[in-house]
């Protein structure tokens, strides 16, 4: 079935359109509307943003390759991020990452076999001053300690 | 000197800070733009705001005041104020506070800019990664809206504002202004050419102004006080640099965090005496200055600068960590000031590490536009690899130079300079250490040596 959003998302899409000049400037917004309800972005999500927008289809398709939060296949069911940058490097970032990939038993850029989590590394999410620090999906995490990881893992698994 | 200050940060840790209500109780919030729209001409804002000295705080440091005097009106198409808030350099953790803590502060500034460069919208291009952020600017512009500063008749003056929050999908190189416009405008996130610069063909093809998120809060302050009265809050208020400014550290000391102080601070005081020191009372091995775009200063640098005519002639002979954290002295050192966040490294810190994790952020980030930068971020990036492993040679050590070399100004943006200017600091102030590496004596390899939360090596 044709991709589409749900009624409450579309309002909210003609919401997006009234604050810009140009119908292509709610290309993002409206990607990252379609991958809250989706998931993932694929060919007909494409297809119906290049419809909705009046944009050709390699234009959204470029815009959904270009950016590092446009998942283009299935992800978890939750998205642990690790910041590797240096500052948090500095303060142990790479031993919680090898922490985290022990505990879940998986590699980053590799999800659970349950579905749950997909174990990422990202570039600098701009909390240097709190390191070590991880996001889980809107959320970030702060200052680890292993026994925090350890909570916060658990919650997402049960 | 050390002079900390609380213009901006008045409300940081209170209950609600980040609301309405605290913002007109402590910082008397919007009375500025009330002041600057009813009773200045657009004119004068430009030529208070130039007094100001407020040197760009996303890195490049370029006067505020003279951006905003290049906005011409058009005959025929709209002015838009965009500000920069894709806080993403490695080591920079400033904005998000002013987002997170005191939002009304950035609505303000948005009005009192938009007025100055005549402008009716200002499209805040916040990384999608900071929801809080988010959240906390738009909740902030619904309080904003509701009491009538923002919409069509603020203050009674017929000069409709609005502010609007814009998120990108995780892309460093949209940090960079031409970048950031496209991705404003619904394309990838690759640079412009320039010219024609943003205030001649910006967002929307219209003429634009793009100022950082921390220079726009900082001006509802610099407006209050008096431009000028701001600007001499700073010590180095003769070098065009004033007021004050967000001032971070991370890495290796004890209070990693964020401060306002005037501008004029020192490396030393914000490494000691604001982040407390050293972890483990370690010696300081080195620092790099404000992102880990700002090529790295070993901890026993001194200032060389015998020319009198020099901004840095009167710290001539004294410690780096001695000389005011400035846009021009900075510079004039051989590194930037840049964010003005600081990373600290401790005595132990394998810089061939630390340059090996950075060019894996350039090359991960390259926006893949330009030839020099695309390939040549990978070089850096095979070569630091081939470091680590024990298998670089002599011949492939140099050619990180000539690599390096051949990205500087060859390309569209300064991400190019951005990756090529932190690999040739780390080569000129760290040789023995790669040459080490090359000759089988590698390094510990080790960056989190300290006694941090995941266990000290040391």
């Amino acid at each position: 079935m044709p991709f589409a959003l749900t009624p409450e998302r579309d309002r909210e899409l003609t919401d997006i359109l009234t604050r810009y000049p140009t119908k292509m400037a709610a290309c993002i917004p409206l990607l990252h509307l379609c991958q809250e309800q989706n998931g993932f972005i694929d060919d007909d999500v494409v297809t119906f943003v290049s419809h909705r927008l009046d944009l050709p289809p390699a234009h959204v398709k470029g815009v959904v390759t270009f950016y590092t939060l446009f998942n283009q296949h299935k992800v978890g069911k939750h998205q642990v991020w690790v910041c590797r940058t240096l500052p948090c490097a500095l303060r142990g970032a790479n031993d919680m990452l090898h922490y985290c990939e022990k505990k879940l038993g998986i590699k980053a850029g590799e999800t659970t076999a349950d579905g749950k989590i997909t174990l990422r590394t990202a570039e600098c999410l701009a909390s240097c001053g709190s390191a070590p620090m991880m996001q889980v999906d809107k959320d970030y995490h702060e200052n680890l300690t292993p026994a925090a990881v350890d909570e916060i893992l658990e919650k997402l698994r049960s | 000197m050390l002079k900390q200050t609380n213009y901006l940060t008045k409300v940081y840790g209170l209950p609600e800070g980040w609301k309405l209500a605290a913002y007109e109780r402590e910082c008397d919030g919007y009375q500025t733009a009330k002041k600057v729209l009813t009773t200045m001409s657009q004119a004068d804002v430009v030529n208070e705001a130039k007094k100001a000295n407020i040197r760009g705080r996303g890195g490049a440091g370029f006067p505020m005041g003279v951006k905003w005097s290049f906005m011409k009106p058009h005959p025929t198409k709209p002015a838009y104020l965009v500000i920069n808030a894709d806080e993403g350099e490695p080591g920079t953790h400033k904005d998000r506070t002013i987002m997170e803590l005191n939002p009304h502060s950035v609505i303000e500034g948005c009005m009192i800019g938009c007025y100055a460069i005549g402008a009716h919208v200002a499209y805040v291009y916040v990384r999608d990664e900071l929801h809080l952020s988010k959240a906390r600017l738009w909740d902030a512009i619904k309080e904003a809206k509701a009491k009538g500063y923002l919409g069509k008749n603020p203050f009674g003056k017929d000069y409709a504002l609005d502010v609007v929050v814009h998120t990108g999908a995780g892309a460093y190189i949209c940090g960079e202004e031409t970048s950031l416009l496209n991705s404003l405008e619904g394309k990838r996130g690759e640079p412009r050419l320039k010219p024609p610069f943003p205030a001649q063909s910006g967002a929307f093809a219209c003429p634009t102004t793009v100022n950082n998120l921390e220079t726009i809060a900082a001006v509802p302050s610099a407006f209050k006080l008096g431009c000028e009265e701001f600007s001499k809050l700073s010590s180095i208020h003769h070098l065009n640099d004033g007021g004050v400014r967000l001032f971070g550290v991370n890495g290796h000391v004890k209070k990693p965090g964020v401060w306002e102080c005037a501008v004029g601070l020192t490396l030393r005081e914000l490494i000691y005496d604001l982040g407390g020191g050293i972890l483990g009372d370690k010696p300081l091995h080195s620092i790099i200055p404000g992102g880990s775009s700002t090529p790295v200063l070993k901890a026993d640098d001194v200032v060389h600068a015998p020319d009198e005519k020099s901004p840095l002639h009167a710290w001539h002979g004294k410690s780096v960590l001695d000389v005011p954290l400035g846009v021009d002295t900075f510079r004039n050192m051989g590194t930037m000031l840049g964010t003005c966040c600081a990373t600290v490294m401790a005595e132990g810190t394998d810089p061939v590490a630390c340059f090996h994790n950075l060019m894996q952020f350039y090359r991960l980030e390259s926006c893949g536009q330009c030839t020099p930068c695309r390939e040549g971020s990978g070089w850096l990036f095979r070569i630091a690899e081939k470091l680590m492993e024990g298998t670089c040679s002599m011949e492939e050590l140099n050619t990180l130079h000539e690599v390096a070399n051949g990205i500087m100004g060859n390309t569209i943006c300064a991400f190019g300079e951005g990756t090529a200017m932190p690999a040739l600091g780390y080569l000129k102030k760290f040789r023995k250490e790669f040459e080490a590496y090359v000759k089988g004596q590698r390094g510990t390899g080790v960056l989190n040596q300290m006694e941090t939360s995941w266990g000290g090596r040391a």
